[in-house]
């Protein structure tokens, strides 16, 4: 009886409980609401991994009206393993966050804190789960308001310029999203992605047609932070709480990528997108200077969080360019990536978080020494870092392994020397962390303990999952193989 | 002529282009969020013309009326209006708490005190 409506609470119930952490405002009963709703989001995820896990397409009419007049929720192998990526990074981002966001947050505003966050999860989940293109829009705007108020309260006045900032640039993207709908719309009629693509093959190749994909290109560009569209970006993760960054660099660029594969892939045909327009050679370039120069740019940074930022918009260039590749085997790659970067970031970013909350600043010259100090949170960044560079037994070299494959079947030598060259660029950064914190002697008053287990358990559950997924790869292999051959099969 | 017969077209896309320069070009925060607002509003009105059926009735069920404009890209519309005031609160709700941080809300003055740090 309730797993057939699965689909709609999947969405629906952080949608409810977001109002209820509101009126629990004393902090840990809302913390405790979230957790709780974030976990429930977990648990019907997984039921529904496992109910498409066979190659089913669940669909859900909301409120009865069949689609392509009604709203239609569609679960495949593609959202199902996004879904599953958004809510369990939110749960253990949500484990981290009781004692961190204490310490960052006022208390006043906790309740509200935890009430945004419910409503960005909604909303990441919704833009993952729908089949509808104007519910795609909603839901957007919705994580991304949320998102610019999560920002916005972090302790560094500079988070309210990053969170304006974001604010601008992120409405522009959204707007550009908006204008390109309308635009498909103009010429199809309907809003259900099946339908729109079932129309759009009849409709062929037009004027509008083409400006839609160019505004849907650039818009969903500006919300991934694809290189030269990320400038939002740095800020807003650099001046975030902590338990912010961990969440939004995990899940927010991935929902972004996953908008533009159903958009390339499904509603337009990839024989469009890549053959009748040169989006593939364009992303490509794209995706090749960002990973170059934003690596670059990373070694020069003197805050940590900075570093990782940038390092962030390199990663997403990853992922990008095993889409331009345009085969199967670029999309397992591109996929693949997504899962394992929300592995490393996140990991990483927690790490940085313990930091944080013993230190008050993730700058490199206050973590000097800090092996010593805090040898487990410093263990833990080491594993991240050895997974961002691609370490074999770490989750970062299976997905790189993949990408170059894919690059040499379609024989493009110059991408294999790009991903190797961001590799090494992304040696040398993270050299520079860990060289300050283990081969550096602490300063001598300075007396720093290890961060308190409530910070260790989380990051040390991501961090142990890098190693485990750098391992045993049947999981997140087979599900970025399955959704890449759905995305290729109902293009070919 | 087909072009001056577009013309709420060329509206949308002055109004877009407009928006979008005050976004881009003006220090002021406030004034940036104004350019926004436009840039939206023309968006708006791009739906709100597609919705248009030539000779068409407003859409409301009567006798003797056939041909109606397409209600929908209004009722969406209506939608992302919703949006826009949700997003033009939060940006003044942020440019107030610029101005408390900072003690201005030029673009320039924040880059200055931030730089200074």
């Amino acid at each position: 009886m309730i797993r057939e409506h699965l689909p709609v609470l999947q969405v629906v119930l952080p949608l409810v409980a977001a109002p209820l952490c509101l009126l629990l405002a004393r902090s840990v009963w809302a913390w405790l609401l979230a957790f709780m709703a974030s976990l429930a989001a977990l648990v019907i995820s997984i039921v529904l991994l496992r109910e498409v896990y066979t190659g089913e397409v669940l669909s859900y009419a909301i409120g009865g009206w069949a689609a392509p007049w009604g709203i239609e929720y569609r679960v495949d192998a593609v959202n199902a393993f996004i879904l599953i990526i958004v809510t369990a990074i939110s749960v253990v981002a949500l484990m981290f966050a009781k004692t961190s966001v204490a310490q960052e947050v006022a208390s006043d505003k906790q309740g509200l804190f935890y009430t945004a966050w419910l409503l960005c999860l909604t909303g990441l989940l919704g833009i993952a789960i729908t089949g509808d293109v104007f519910n795609l829009f909603v839901f957007l705007e919705i994580s991304s308001l949320s998102s610019y108020v999560l920002i916005g309260l972090g302790q560094d006045r500079r988070a309210l310029t990053a969170s304006f900032q974001y604010l601008v640039m992120g409405t522009i993207g959204a707007t550009f999203i908006l204008i390109g709908i309308g635009l498909l719309y103009m010429v199809t009629g309907t809003l259900n992605m099946m339908d729109l693509a079932a129309r759009l093959a009849v409709l062929g190749d037009s004027r509008t047609v083409q400006t839609a994909l160019a505004f849907l290109t650039v818009g969903i560009g500006l919300k991934l932070a694809l290189f030269p569209l990320h400038l939002w970006l740095p800020n807003a993760y650099t001046y975030a709480p902590s338990a912010v960054t961990v969440f939004l660099a995990a899940t927010a660029t991935k929902v972004a990528v996953y908008m533009l594969l159903r958009f390339l892939f499904q509603v337009f045909d990839a024989s469009f997108t890549f053959g009748a327009m040169p989006l593939g050679g364009f992303l490509a370039v794209l995706a090749a200077v960002g990973i170059l120069s934003t690596s670059t740019v990373s070694i020069f940074q003197d805050n940590v969080k900075r570093m990782l930022a940038y390092s962030s918009v390199a990663q997403v260039g990853y992922m990008v360019l095993g889409i331009s590749l345009v085969s199967s085997a670029g999309l397992t790659a591109a996929l693949l990536h997504l899962f394992n970067h929300a592995l490393m970031k996140g990991t990483l970013f927690l790490a940085l978080g313990c930091v944080a909350y013993r230190l008050g600043s993730v700058r490199l010259g206050a973590i000097a020494g800090l092996g010593q100090r805090m040898p487990w949170t410093m263990a833990a960044f080491l594993v991240g870092a050895l997974s961002l560079i691609g370490i074999p037994l770490t989750a970062g070299f299976v997905s790189k392994w993949y990408l170059i494959l894919a690059a040499v079947e379609r024989g493009w030598w110059p991408l294999v020397v790009v991903v190797v060259a961001g590799s090494h660029l992304a040696i040398i950064y993270v050299w520079r962390v860990v060289e300050m914190a283990y081969l550096r002697s602490p300063p001598e008053k300075l007396s720093v303990t290890e961060a308190p287990l409530s910070l260790l358990l989380p990051t040390w559950l991501l961090a142990g999952a890098n190693v485990y997924f750098g391992i045993d790869t049947r999981f997140s292999v087979g599900m970025a193989r399955q959704a890449a051959a759905l995305l290729t099969g109902s293009s070919g | 002529m087909d072009v001056l017969g577009l013309y709420n077209y060329w509206i949308v896309i002055l109004l877009m282009m407009m928006g979008f320069y005050v976004v881009i070009a003006s220090g002021h925060l406030v004034k940036k969020l104004i350019g926004l607002n436009l840039f939206q509003a023309s968006v708006f009105i791009l739906y709100i013309s597609m919705g248009t059926v030539e000779g068409g009735a407003a859409p409301i069920l009567r006798s003797g009326v056939d041909v109606f404009s397409n209600p929908l890209p209004h009722v969406l519309i209506l939608t992302a209006i919703v949006v826009g005031v949700a997003t033009t609160a939060l940006g003044l709700a942020l440019v107030v708490r610029i101005k408390e941080a900072y003690g201005s809300a030029e673009e320039e003055d924040i880059h200055r005190q931030d730089d200074s740090l």
